[in-house]
């Protein structure tokens, strides 16, 4: 069917945009429900033990407080581990907030206080008088590396593979090498820090029945947890996520303030609401600190022959949390001696959770330094480098690219940022009393394929509407999966309505990973299929059809309308078909299932270039980055001006990655010691000049229906090891720890 | 007990948006959870409670504060302009639509502070170079990484509106 009006690729404004800035958008705690109560959590000031008493009574005795739940005294829960699982768990045994007395990390939930006011609440969590039996601990990941172990396979090393078998002979390849780079890596724990702090507002609607507005990026993933840990019906739990102030991975999971609001509104049979305050926002996943050994080879016409690329990253004691580190260098360049590893080193912490490009973001700080020093010990220029290693296939897997248009991304990202200018020589370059550098570095982010439903239905009144249960924490993807639909019934998006952010709407994968566009968007076009494909018939079966003999090729939708392709004067109003239909509406509901077979056969990945320039002071040690151009290859963009804002967005990530964020450890209190906005450094406004964006065309009929590749981690990956590499070049020192700290880099 | 609690309750007078809002508060809340929890002005956001993080700006007598850190019988009188009295859907504020125009936020949360704290500057009128707009706005931070779009946004406005 042919589509003369193209929503899909025009710069739109994102659709909640009025809302976002007149303050009218509302966020999960801002449900002022009638006669709603305040919980505020207790979380354990020991870090590994039992809690052998709890004395409320101080607690009970404060005007306003309503109850206290912990678990001395909550209801029944199930002792089954699968009843917590969630859409995103871990191989290992979830979490159970409040379960027994145990203490498994630092600040850990053990109780919360309901009162008839927030103020109330949290001042009689404060006055929880607890005791403890401590047991040792250990949070220290490099003073435990002898005990990593290989990761445990589930579900999730389906979607986050583990690494490939070693190829060749790398110690044999390594040790012929012309030119070699052994570096040592590491970053610290980063917590995601959405601006809005994760709550949870409870709607008690009786016998059972629970309305639920939850910070999540799974409305369906909240539902079916809630539903399984509390003996609930699906039916009767609905879970509503409009708008989310942020999660960068944090609402993958059903978070514990989900459940103990949950467990205080049946309890109590009321409406509930539960916020988690700045510092708790650091007690529920992170993106875990790893360390990495990366060592490549390469011969003297400048071929990487041999990479080695391990990664030891921390987990918790009940889940083994796992990432895609160390994978990537090897699809990049093709080295025909490789030893890719991968472990794991179970701690006293929380279970970490994907944050923003996870696993990509930390391994190709290892992969980009790499080929970045084998440029220099070469003399060749970086970017020349990585041209000569350009992999026109996947060697890593043997298959070939379902498209890959890095190659562009290397000339317009290169051409827009001058780096022709670039002189050669690390500390060449100077403004002032700065050294100035120029770093470039790859970029690459896999295209993940999942199933995903959508309901497309037209009414009576001639109004399109198309309903998911995805969510939108700032994406674009609510705007987007506009635009998909609109295109298909040649209407504008202004005309399309699309439901999303509920439970009830048809099942949507947890939004994540930079698939949720193609795959929702998959699902909205195959929904979109079978209803006109409805309409069309019913088209025909009008009394006078001048469509009765035509087929689906010789129409087209435009306007709310169905057009004969060669002649615009032949035409049936769609409302018009509600002459025969007793209903006012012709719903359809279409799931859109990936052929794993045909996928298989490829490597399916967004690639990008970073570009950046940065200003050194040696005298304090502070780094700018001045001005940076990241050119994307991410397949076709459905909407130019959001995705814009989601590459410049992953380059402020990479910028705060390389030089600002980290939450910092005590070793002896097992406690992280900056749990808070002031402490845990994010780039301000001051902190950011010129930042420029590139996409590349680039066709793909391979990944998905549309052709997305999807662009929320790729414009991270590369930002951060190309900030290290322009390091490198003002300065002559290489950067291997993130973030880098003014004492690296003092003379 | 519901005796004490009752006189601790104090009666506060605030303009919101020209509005005159006579509340009966506890001394402990703040500005912020009064505006949020008591007169269902949700569009000021709790980032942080800390003074951290700028997502509860608001304009208190011509001047932006952070409503977090204030407590709301402290501001007994006072006028209060919160992002819901910037403007409105139907009439937004110049600042408001070059948001809108410039994509200067993705998930919205950081947003109602950032345009009031904006506002306040302009009003100000002390920021004058592009480095000094960035510095004066640095209390605001945004998770998302629109800062290079907010910044667009609000010299655009200040060229256009406030020169």
């Amino acid at each position: 069917m042919k589509n003369k009006n193209g929503e899909i690729g025009k710069a739109k404004s994102r659709l909640t945009a009025l809302e976002k800035v007149t303050g009218s958008a509302k966020y999960a705690a801002e449900y002022n429900v009638p006669d709603l109560l305040y919980g505020y959590i207790v979380n354990s000031s020991v870090t590994k033990g039992k809690i052998t008493a709890l004395d409320e009574t101080a607690v009970r005795g404060i005007p306003g407080v309503v109850d206290v739940l912990s678990h001395n005294n909550r209801p029944s829960l199930p002792w089954f581990d699968v009843m917590y699982s969630d859409m995103d768990a871990p191989p290992g045994s979830p979490f159970k907030p409040f379960y027994d007395n145990e203490i498994k990390y630092d600040r850990q939930p053990i109780a919360l206080v309901v009162a008839d006011s927030f103020e109330t609440a949290r001042y009689a969590a404060a006055q929880l008088k607890v005791t403890y039996e401590t047991e040792d601990f250990d949070v220290d990941l490099r003073k435990n590396l002898d005990d990593a172990r290989d990761p445990s396979k589930g579900l999730a090393t389906l979607i986050k593979p583990l690494p490939p078998s070693p190829k060749g002979d790398f110690a044999k390849a390594y040790g012929e090498a012309a030119a070699t780079y052994d570096g040592d890596f590491r970053h610290g724990t980063e917590h995601h820090n959405p601006m809005e702090m994760h709550a949870t507002t409870t709607v008690y609607e009786g016998e059972g029945k629970l309305t639920i507005y939850d910070k999540t990026q799974g409305t369906n993933n909240s539902q079916i947890y809630v539903s399984n840990v509390f003996g609930l019906s699906y039916s009767d739990v609905r879970v509503l996520a409009p708008y989310v102030g942020g999660s960068f991975g944090s609402g993958l999971r059903p978070q514990y303030q989900l459940f103990v609001c949950v467990m205080a509104a049946l309890h109590l049979k009321r409406n509930v609401r539960v916020s988690l305050d700045r510092k708790q926002m650091y007690t529920f996943g992170h993106r875990p600190q790893t360390v990495m050994k990366a060592r490549f080879g390469a011969d003297a016409a400048g071929k990487v022959t041999a990479m080695h690329h391990k990664a030891v990253a921390e987990t918790s004691r009940f889940e083994d949390y796992n990432e895609v580190v160390v994978n990537w260098g090897n699809i990049l360049y093709p080295a025909q001696n490789t030893l890719l590893e991968y472990q794991l080193v179970p701690l006293d912490t929380y279970t970490p959770i994907d944050m923003r490009a996870p696993g990509g973001s930390t391994g190709m700080h290892a992969v980009e330094t790499a080929m970045d020093a084998l440029a220099y010990d070469l003399k060749i220029d970086p970017l020349e480098f990585r041209l000569r290693n350009y992999a026109e296939r996947d060697v890593s897997e043997d298959k070939p690219f379902s498209s890959k248009e890095l190659r562009e991304c290397y000339r317009q990202g290169a051409e827009k940022f001058g780096w022709a200018e670039r002189k050669p020589e690390p500390r060449s370059m100077k403004r002032g009393n700065r050294l100035v550098g120029y770093g470039m570095s790859s970029g690459i982010w896999d295209v993940i394929a999942l199933p995903a439903r959508a309901e497309a239905i037209f009414t009576k009144a001639g109004k399109f509407i198309v309903k998911s249960a995805v969510n939108d924490s700032g994406q674009g993807s609510y705007t987007v999966m506009t635009q998909i639909a609109a295109e298909q019934f040649g209407i504008s998006t202004e005309e399309m309505t699309f439901e999303y952010g509920d439970s009830e709407h048809p099942l949507s994968p947890i939004q994540g990973g930079s698939y949720t566009t193609g795959v929702v968007g998959s699902a909205v076009k195959a929904a979109c299929k079978v209803l006109k494909e409805e309409l069309f018939k019913k088209a025909k079966r009008l009394k006078n059809s001048p469509f009765a003999d035509s087929e689906e090729d010789a129409i087209y939708f435009r306007d709310g309308k169905i057009y004969a392709a060669d002649d615009d004067t032949v035409f049936v109003n769609l409302t018009d078909i509600f002459q025969n239909e007793k209903e006012d509406k012709i719903s359809v509901t279409k799931s859109n299932v990936p052929n794993p077979l045909k996928l298989k056969q490829y490597t399916r990945a967004a690639h990008s270039a970073a570009f950046v320039e940065v200003e050194v002071d040696e005298q304090l040690g502070t780094v700018n980055v001045t001005r940076a151009v990241t050119a994307v290859a991410a397949g076709n963009i459905i909407n130019p001006k959001t995705a814009r804002s989601q590459i410049l967005g992953g380059m402020v990530w990479g910028i705060s990655k390389a030089l600002r964020e980290e939450t910092l450890t005590d070793f002896k209190t097992g406690r992280y010691v900056n749990p808070n906005l002031a402490e845990y450094h994010l780039p301000v406004h001051a902190d950011i000049h010129d930042l420029d964006v590139i996409f590349v065309e680039e066709k793909d009929e391979i990944i998905n229906e549309l052709g997305a590749k999807g662009v929320g981690e790729i414009g991270l990956v590369s930002m951060a090891p190309a900030i290290a590499n322009a390091i490198f070049h003002a300065t002559g020192r290489r950067m291997t720890e993130f973030p880098i700290h003014f004492e690296d880099l003092v003379l | 007990m519901k005796q004490t609690e009752k006189k601790l309750q104090y009666q506060t007078t605030l303009i919101v948006n020209g509005k005159t809002e006579k509340l009966t508060l506890p001394a402990w809340v703040s500005l912020l959870d009064a505006l949020r929890h008591h007169l269902d002005l949700t569009g000021t956001k709790k980032g942080c409670d800390h003074g951290q993080c700028g997502a509860c700006t608001v304009i208190c007598d011509g001047k932006r504060i952070l409503s977090c850190l204030t407590l709301a019988v402290a501001k007994d009188g006072s006028e209060i302009k919160t992002i819901e009295g910037v403007g409105s859907k139907e009439n937004p504020h110049p600042l408001q639509r070059a948001f809108i125009e410039h994509d200067a936020f993705q998930c919205g949360y950081c947003t109602p502070g950032q345009i009031c704290s904006a506002l306040g500057m302009l009003e100000e009128g002390e920021a004058q170079t592009l480095e000094e707009i960035k510095d004066s706005l640095s209390g605001n931070l945004c998770r998302c990484g629109a800062n290079a779009n907010i910044i667009d946004a609000v010299t655009e406005v200040k060229a256009n509106h406030y020169e």
